[in-house]
Parts: structure tokens; sequence; C-alpha cells
């Protein structure tokens, strides 16, 4: 435990997000998931100082060491710590880490684990390439390898974004109807490394704390026996109730998906947001591929060209509904990513009617930035 | 420890300079991301759009670093790193002889008529085809001994990135002596700054040069106004 606790009041999530009176300052990405934790009411934090890390999970080491964080400690490799906060989850407390790239793979078993025992944990992927070769450069090839967890995926384009996904993550994780890990995803360098004005709430209020009594399964509770070593199904496919009690068991975790629909539709205001939609070519991008589209379209309004922006906020549940919509009657959806794979093109592709319009391009692997230049040809090229 | 900056509504002297982006490279260890920090936030202090950005590998001394400093009077949307910079910002030769740099040639993606700005006893021998490339462009190449006027003035090394910082001011007029000091005093100040290892030993290298936080402030704008004195453009 830290030395000293800190004093603040306890608000409803609604003042803390909303109402609360912000002040402006120039933070880097990191510096926002202090500020962000500190208001969160986090009861552990456990953390791997890895290469590639961010500056993150040491300044939550400092917030505890101030007393805004119950319990902080680094664990022996990523794969132990994932473990370690799902051991803290499973025993009814809010906990937050962080990782990225090659780490996050590392521990990679945890994270359809922390789903299919329904473990509200927040974790920040602060995404960089991927071996081999060697890197550790931004690249967002990590967000398409865990989409499929069972893990709600957010995608934050700014510094601003982190503070407040991360925040509003907890509420919506912990509602007893979705009650499932978050991950929030923000683009290594691009924001986690950059300093940037963000618009933060007092120092001195926080959310309500995490009530496991409230979950869907059982809290594992040392003063109550029976204790149950494990809380998932039988495991085992011994015979018929045992497989199919699985099978269900996945059903429900990826309907609990489903349902946070609205609650990330009431706190972040739609698991995406729209800009002159109405244009024939439309640009749908996530992270900071949004930024550098909003860069390209500036440009191409200045020569006279139309297109709209679709910035995806949640790519879990993935606003399947929404981009078909978006998508009806277009003349080219753009689709800009900074990784090889194209797993957003692919999931657009998925969903839209006529995924012929979808543009896979421009990408941007291995490390460097996405000029807005490269995004104006393509709209350029469409728009011909 | 965190970095306060609350940030002023009015922009002084009423002037609002268009967009300028600025990259700077150089060796681990020299302060090529706090000059950025102390730049931008320079800015932010005058009431424009700021963010700013390093670039470096597994962390080093020596090794390539670069940052990035964007300011605007309007919101600012591209991010990563600069590759059409006004301003390039040159730290040590061997960014350009020893090619310790992300980015190669030096000047590469400088827009028509930019700046370069370099840390150099003696002008640099450029061959043919880089003074044919940086001509085309119309660059304005200028030298700054930044090494020697922090050795001479603050008596430690670790300030040339001010004597840089004090180059640019001088060339750009980007920002006001004033808020350069209060973005410096921030930095450097009472409230404890989050740095890494290596970043925060750095740190403690230069307090331990000064007796007081005011001493390492004032000696360190003393470097910059000699740099804004001392920095020459020189024809290609």
């Amino acid at each position: 435990m830290a030395d000293k606790a800190i004093q603040q009041k306890i608000v409803e999530p609604e003042e803390l997000f909303f109402k609360a009176k912000r002040e402006k300052q120039f933070i880097t990405g990191s510096e926002a998931v202090k500020e962000s934790i500190k208001r969160a009411n986090v009861d552990m934090a456990i953390s791997y100082p890895i290469t590639p890390q961010s500056e993150s999970m040491h300044l939550v080491g400092d917030i505890y060491a101030q007393g805004y964080v119950k319990d902080y400690y680094r664990g022996e490799n990523e794969l132990g710590v994932m473990s370690a906060v799902a051991g803290a989850s499973m025993g009814g407390v809010r906990v937050f880490t962080a990782t990225g790239g090659q780490g996050a793979l590392r521990a990679f078993e945890m994270f359809p684990t922390w789903a299919g025992a329904r473990l509200p944990i927040v974790c920040a992927f602060f995404c960089r390439g991927l071996n081999s070769p060697l890197t550790i450069q931004p690249d967002t090839i990590e967000i398409g390898l865990l989409l499929d967890t069972g893990m709600l995926v957010l995608h934050a384009e700014t510094a601003q974004d982190l503070y407040d996904m991360i925040l509003k993550s907890f509420i919506i994780a912990e509602e007893p109807d979705v009650h499932l890990p978050v991950a929030v995803f923000a683009d290594g360098f691009f924001v986690t490394h950059t300093r940037e004005i963000v618009e933060i709430a007092p120092e001195d209020i926080k959310l309500p704390p995490y009530n496991p009594y409230k979950a869907p399964v059982p809290v594992m509770d040392m003063e109550t026996p029976p204790v149950r070593q494990m809380r998932d199904p039988f495991v085992m496919k011994s015979n018929y109730v045992s497989y199919a009690c699985h099978a269900s068991w996945q059903q429900e975790v990826r309907a609990a998906a489903e349902r946070a629909r609205k609650h990330i539709n009431k706190y972040l205001g739609g698991l995406l947001e729209t800009g002159n939609e109405d244009a024939e070519i439309l640009i749908m991008a996530s992270g900071t591929a949004v930024s550098q589209s909003r860069a390209a379209i500036i440009r191409a309004e200045a020569e006279g060209l139309k297109v709209g922006l679709v910035k995806l906020k949640s790519l879990r549940p993935f606003p399947k509904d929404e981009i078909k919509a978006l998508a009806k009657g277009k003349k080219a959806v753009i689709v800009p990513e900074f990784n090889i794979t194209g797993w957003l093109a692919r999931e657009i592709k998925s969903v839209v009617e006529d995924n012929s319009k979808v543009i896979g391009a421009p990408r941007v692997y291995g490390g460097m930035t996405m000029p807005p230049k490269l995004i104006l040809e393509e709209i350029r090229r469409c728009s011909k | 420890m965190n970095q306060k900056t609350v940030i002023n509504k009015k922009t002084s002297n009423g002037v609002n300079r268009k967009s300028i982006s600025i990259r700077m490279s150089g060796l681990g260890g020299q302060g090529v991301i706090t000059a950025a920090h102390i730049i931008g936030g320079a800015a932010v202090l005058d009431g424009k759009f700021s963010t700013v950005n390093p670039f470096f590998g597994a962390e080093k001394r020596l090794a390539p670093a670069e940052s990035y400093v964007r300011i605007s009077g309007k919101n600012i949307y591209e991010r990563g790193e600069i590759v059409y910079p006004d301003v390039i910002m040159v730290f040590h030769p061997h960014v350009i002889t020893m090619g310790k740099s992300y980015t190669m040639p030096f000047y590469d993606g400088l827009k028509s008529n930019g700046i370069v700005i370099i840390n150099a006893e003696t002008e640099l021998d450029f061959t043919a085809e880089d003074k044919r490339n940086l001509s085309k462009i119309k660059a304005n190449v200028f030298y700054v001994p930044a090494t020697s006027i922090a050795l001479d003035v603050a008596k430690t090394e670790l300030s040339v990135n001010m004597a840089m910082m004090g180059a640019l001011v001088g060339v750009t007029k980007i920002v006001s002596m004033g808020d350069l000091k209060e973005s410096l005093r921030e930095r450097f100040g009472k409230k404890k700054f989050i740095a890494s290892a290596t970043t925060a030993a750095l740190d403690d290298a230069m307090k331990s040069k000064f007796a007081k936080t005011e001493q390492l402030i004032e000696k360190n704008m003393d470097v910059v106004k000699k740099a804004v004195d001392m920095v020459k453009k020189t024809a290609i």
C-alpha cells in the first residue's frame, strides 16, 4: 500500500466525464494516461517495463507513490503481468495496466482468458511494429491480431481521446450487462510520445469505486466459502453438457460485447464519428490515420474536392450497420492504415454491400509517418 | 511533476504567424527532444497550438535522435515525423558527415526557401550534389558554433540545445525570449519532470552544474542570447 492516501471526492461518472470544468495542459499521451488513472479510482496497477513501452506505467508508478493508486508492482514479464491483473480482477478490484508491440504478443494468451472470465480489466496498448526485422516504431499491426480475443477494442486518435477513453472504459467495462475487458489502443510515438494540448478534469475528483458484487460472475472471495479456484464453466469436453456449456459461454461473451454498444454510445457519443458524410467519397480510418486524413481533407477541399470522414472509435463492437449505411451509394471508401495487413479495410469490406469500392490505401508500415499527401493522391484518383 | 502549462488565450503582440514545422536532428544526449519540448511549450504559452514529438530507437547516447515541432495559429492535425519541414536544425556535424540521421540527405523534404541551422565551428564541406540541391530549393543555410557557446557561457556541453534554440529564435523569431524563458522554467523548475532514466541522469547532471534552478535558467538564457547574436547565414 502507498504511504499516504490522497483525498479525492467521489463524483458520478457523468460529472467527471462531461460536467466538471476542464483545464488545458500541454502534455504527452503517456502523461494523459497518468492523468486519467489519477481520476479513475484504480485499486491496483501492475507494470512490466519492457521495450517497447511508453512512460505511462512509469508515471502510474509515480502516482501510486503519491497515493492515487492503492497498490502497484512490477511483474516478472508481460505474461506474468497480464496473469496477475487477471488474479486481481477476479479478486474484485479495479485494475489497470499497459503494454504494446512485442510485449502484447508475449502476453497474448491472457487476453481471451480475461474475456472468457468476464474480467473488466482496462488495458492500454501502445501499438508498435512487430518482429521481424526488428522494429519498435509505430505500426498498428497488433490491433488486427487482437480484434477477436473477446475484449472490447477502442482506438484513440489523440492524447485527448486516450485520456477520455481510458476513464470511460472502466465504467463501460464494469456495466453488469457487459463486464468485459477493454483494450484501449493508441499509436506509439504518434500519441504516447507526442506533446499536445489536452483538456482534463480537476485532480481532486474521481470515479466511484468498482462494485464487484454487481458482477454477472461471482467474485473470488476468500472470506466466503466455498472458494472456487476457477469460475469459468466446465473446461473439458467430457460430455455433451460440458460442451454445450462452453459453447454457450462463448456466445454469451460475444453477446456481452454487443450489449456494450449502448454504453459506448452514451459515454463516447457513438462507435464512430462522421463529418461531411454526404460526400461521394469517404475516408474511413481509426487512430492517427484519422489525423493524417484530416490534414489531407483540408488540402483536398482547397482543390475543390469533397470528401467525408468517418472516424472509427470502437472496433469491437464493430459499427457494422453504421458503416454499411454510410458506404451505401458512395463512389469510393478510402481506408488509410498504419500497417501492412490492412485489417481495417478487411473489416470494412466484410460489412459493406459493394466491397469493390473499398480502397485499402495508402498503407504505411515499419515505423514511418503517413504524409497527408499520400491520402490526397488517393482522393484525387477517386475523384476522377 | 506534471507540466501544468496553463494556456493563455491571448496571443502576445498580436502577430499571427503562419504555421511552421521544425525538424531537429542530433545525437542521443544532445537534447533535441528537450529543445523541442521547450520551443513547443513557449509557443503554447503564447496562445498558439503546438505538437511536439520525438523519434529514437533503443535509447542510447550518440545514436541518431530526431524531434519535430509543429506550431500554428490553428488546430494541428498532422502527426509523426515532419517530412516537409520549414526549418531543419542539425545539432551535430556527424548528422551530416556520418549520416547519423533518420533523414538522408539531411535536407531531404526541406521546403523551398527553407532554413537550415547547423551547429559547427566552421562551414561544412558539402558535396557538389548537396550544394546543387540546396541552391535549387533556395535553402538558407545558417551556422552557429553552439558547442563552443555552451562551453564558454554555461561551462557545459549540455547547453548545446539552448544555443541551438537561440539560433532558431534569432533566425525565425518563432517564440519570444520571455516565453522561451518561462518554458525553460517549467521544464527545469521546481516541479519534478518525469523523464526516462537516461534523460533524468542528464537532467541531474545539468542541475548539478548550477547551485540554484534560477541560476541554471539565467545561464542558459545567456547561452540563448549569445547564439542569437552569433548565428550567421552563409552563401552555399
